[in-house]
């Protein structure tokens, strides 16, 4: 089924897309997308939906299942909050990509830009994998609880590969980084860890997928100085506050 | 280092004990102990939460405040010196529980109802029907009515989704993990033997509770925890928390002690872990992302339910109010600085907000002023203490009143403010097992229902002695409010003129 949506409103898009998800529909092209918004919101089954232009807002946000394919470019919030699913972006995705994210995999091609990665959880079987071909700017994986953050960096290699904030208050998951950072750019809750034959292993395995998206080789996108962010502690901010019982009435 | 902290109460066990050892086995915090044939107390270590006194079979035991005391000093209160020892002592954020507990001015107890005499008689609600039935949504601008061929009246304007509440009191949110499963369910079936809503808070849906979904406004706050579709399907209503009254403008973490394997599961995140609420929506930072946020939740469930907010009163309340009901906000739950928390930093949760009554009436007068009032239900909460409460909330502005505390104390808790030592002793804010245990669920169900009926009944009664027999009409009535005591700027925020005039 295929779709020409330029002159409609998202809200008919989406409502489209529900009725092709509720006749058994398994798969979709859309054509002329010019940022519309919340495309595949809580997507709930296999349906997979390829998007020629510019996804708005929120794509795929609380997404269930599925697949979503972007030829072109992506705007902020792709993934938000998503459970499970597959979001792939042959082009750039703007800022919060992955927003509390829980399981689910994002590949985004290009570079991406503040805040990815933000607080991403984990949960169940299917923790969530995002992979940035590019670079990413400040506050890659604040706050993160789990989940795997690749950026590999594979485009200029002029661009700073990261950002700053990298990892602030992370407390969970793992953030891989093809190239080095410099201590100044990670949060101090977040710790920087040579790979492992362990770590190899999952990259290799995990990367194979987005080089043959993308068509990128996987010997030469390994074949590269790694690190490795996590966290130092699972609860970063302990020590913050009292916990003593019994102190607060006054005398009255 | 040395503890220079005094005790705050002092436990007297007087000569009616008979060593049976109760009030050691109630006490969560290890302030009694029985040794060698007597009953030792800990007072430094006692909260005066009252439950070895209540189950105490001979009433042998009193908490007084601890009678030693130093040079008086109105300005360095013992209050403020304790606090400033307890830094000293850890250099550590100090934390509180339950609501502002400090001297501010409280409105409500210098608000006067009206009542009807002679020439506009009152109605007697135990003969007449008094309407409490409220509906929470979006009203249309206009409606449209058409008559068929037999001359039956029909509705053409498609209403927006709305919420039906018997009683226009709900519970207002308490995430699992700051009150425990049985807190939760307690709760829902209340609201649903009442025809009211609960609110499940921002810590997820248990997966016992779904069943209660029509009963329940769903929350989605800067951690998401436990967001995701079927949680947005099986609500009745979403509610996006920007803020709590007792901590504006902060976020929240439950400590990773108290992410048992239940409450990971229901917040979908690992056991242990520190469950982080940052202080803002990572993809919140305007009202159009707000906006956004609105209709992210409304594509995903089609537009079937109502989108709330909730929000902290705090100085530009009804700024970011209509802001929000422009946004799309189908509700907005509206929360003084005196609502309760499970922890907040006690200079937060004592200095920060503002009181509800101010924020309610700003409000309304705003979404009036705006001609939009219309298109957004207003829910206050925030220390509503009693039906008076919430007759003068409603009188104020509100459509519905949320409460917390109230329901709280109904099921043992005595405002001790220990919430986030997660030892209390009325198994309400704890997770600890053995302590659960010691919460009915029947019997809180029970208790709960009777105050839900017992403040409706007031209402009504009220009502008739107002003159009102629908509570729409009372709804931002504040003709029927007369002030006492209050300075001439605060009678002109409220909008209503001082008692005699």
């Amino acid at each position: 089924m295929e779709l020409h949506a330029q002159q409609l409103h998202y809200r008919e898009v989406n409502q489209w897309l529900r009725r092709c998800s509720q006749d058994g529909i398994h798969h979709v092209t859309l054509y002329g997308i010019r940022g519309h918004r919340y495309i595949g919101t809580g997507l709930n089954n296999s349906l997979r939906i390829q998007i020629h232009g510019t996804a708005g807002n929120d794509l795929g946000a609380f997404m269930n299942g599925g697949e979503i394919v972007v030829y072109g470019n992506a705007q902020d919030g792709v993934g938000n909050t998503m459970n499970a699913g597959r979001i792939i972006v042959h082009g750039h995705a703007s800022d919060v990509v992955a927003h509390s994210m829980r399981g689910g995999t994002i590949f985004i091609r290009d570079d991406v830009g503040y805040r990815a990665g933000i607080h991403m959880k984990a949960w169940g079987t299917n923790p969530p994998l995002v992979i940035i071909g590019g670079t990413a700017r400040d506050f890659l994986g604040e706050y993160m609880a789990g989940g795997t953050l690749i950026v590999l960096g594979l485009h200029d290699s002029s661009a700073p590969l990261v950002g700053s904030y990298v990892g602030t208050g992370m407390h969970g998951g793992v953030i891989y980084l093809r190239g080095t950072i410099a201590p100044y750019q990670y949060g101090k809750e977040a710790g920087l860890q040579p790979l492992t034959a362990d770590d190899w292993e999952y990259l290799q395995h995990t990367l194979a997928p987005f080089c043959e998206e993308f068509g990128f080789n996987l010997e030469e996108v390994l074949d590269h100085t790694f690190c490795k962010l996590v966290p130092l502690s699972r609860r970063p901010y302990g020590r913050l506050y009292e916990g003593a019982v019994g102190a607060i009435n006054s005398h009255g | 280092m040395k503890n220079f902290l005094p005790s705050d109460f002092l436990v007297h066990i007087g000569p009616e004990c008979i060593l049976c050892g109760r009030c050691v086995r109630e006490c969560s915090f290890g302030a009694l102990e029985q040794k060698e044939g007597h009953i030792i107390a800990h007072h430094a270590r006692c909260v005066a939460c009252q439950r070895c006194v209540v189950f105490c079979p001979r009433s042998a035991i009193a908490i007084v405040p601890h009678p030693s005391t130093s040079r008086h000093n109105a300005y360095w209160t013992p209050e403020l010196r304790r606090a400033l020892l307890r830094q000293a002592q850890t250099g550590a954020i100090l934390l509180a529980g339950a609501g502002n507990d400090q001297p501010y001015l409280n409105i409500w107890d210098h608000l006067l109802l009206d009542a009807s005499q002679v020439t506009n008689p009152p109605i007697d609600p135990l003969r007449e029907p008094m309407e409490l039935v409220t509906f929470i949504g979006r009203k249309p601008d206009r409606l449209e009515i058409t008559a068929d061929e037999n001359g039956e009246w029909k509705l053409v304007t498609e209403l927006p989704p709305q919420l039906k509440l018997d009683t226009p009191i709900i519970f207002g949110a308490m995430s699992l993990g700051a009150v425990n499963l049985r807190v939760h369910k307690i709760l829902a079936e209340a609201a649903r033997r009442a025809g009211t809503l609960f609110n499940c808070g921002e810590g997820g849906l248990h997966e016992e509770l779904y069943p209660y979904g029509q009963n329940t406004i769903v929350q989605v706050a800067s951690g998401r925890f436990g967001v995701h579709q079927r949680y947005l399907d099986a609500a009745a209503a979403i509610e996006i928390k920007i803020g709590q009254g007792a901590k504006p403008g902060i976020g929240g973490h439950l400590a990773g002690e108290k992410v048992t394997e239940e409450i990971a599961r229901t917040r979908m995140i690992p056991a242990g872990t520190d469950a982080l609420s940052p202080a803002p929506h990572h993809d919140i930072y305007s009202i159009e992302d707000l906006a956004q946020l609105i209709y992210a939740l409304k594509e995903a469930t089609n537009y079937s339910k109502p989108v709330g907010v909730k929000i902290a009163a705090v100085h530009h309340v009804a700024a970011i109010a209509t802001g929000a009901a422009r946004a799309g906000a189908d509700f907005l739950t509206i929360d003084g600085f005196r609502g309760g928390t499970g922890a907040a930093p006690l200079v937060i949760r004592n200095h920060v907000g503002l009181p509800l009554e101010i924020a309610l009436a700003a409000v309304d007068d705003r979404l009036r002023e705006e001609g939009i009032r219309h298109q957004v239900s207003l829910i206050a909460s925030g220390g509503i203490r009693s039906s008076a409460d919430v007759i003068k909330a409603i009188a104020l502005g509100a459509d519905a009143v949320a409460i917390c505390t109230a329901a709280l104390i109904a099921l043992g808790c005595t405002l001790c403010q220990a919430c986030y030592t997660g030892r209390c002793a009325w198994g309400l804010t704890t997770q600890d097992p053995e302590l659960i245990k010691r919460l009915d669920i029947e019997e809180g169900v029970e208790r709960v229902q009777n105050l839900l009926r017992a403040w409706t009944l007031e209402i009504k009664e009220v009502m008739g002695a107002l003159g009102i027999n629908a509570i729409e009409s009372l709804r931002g009535n504040r003709e029927r409010l007369r002030s006492i005591g209050l300075d001439t700027h605060t009678q002109e925020v409220l909008g209503i003129r001082p008692a005699g005039m």
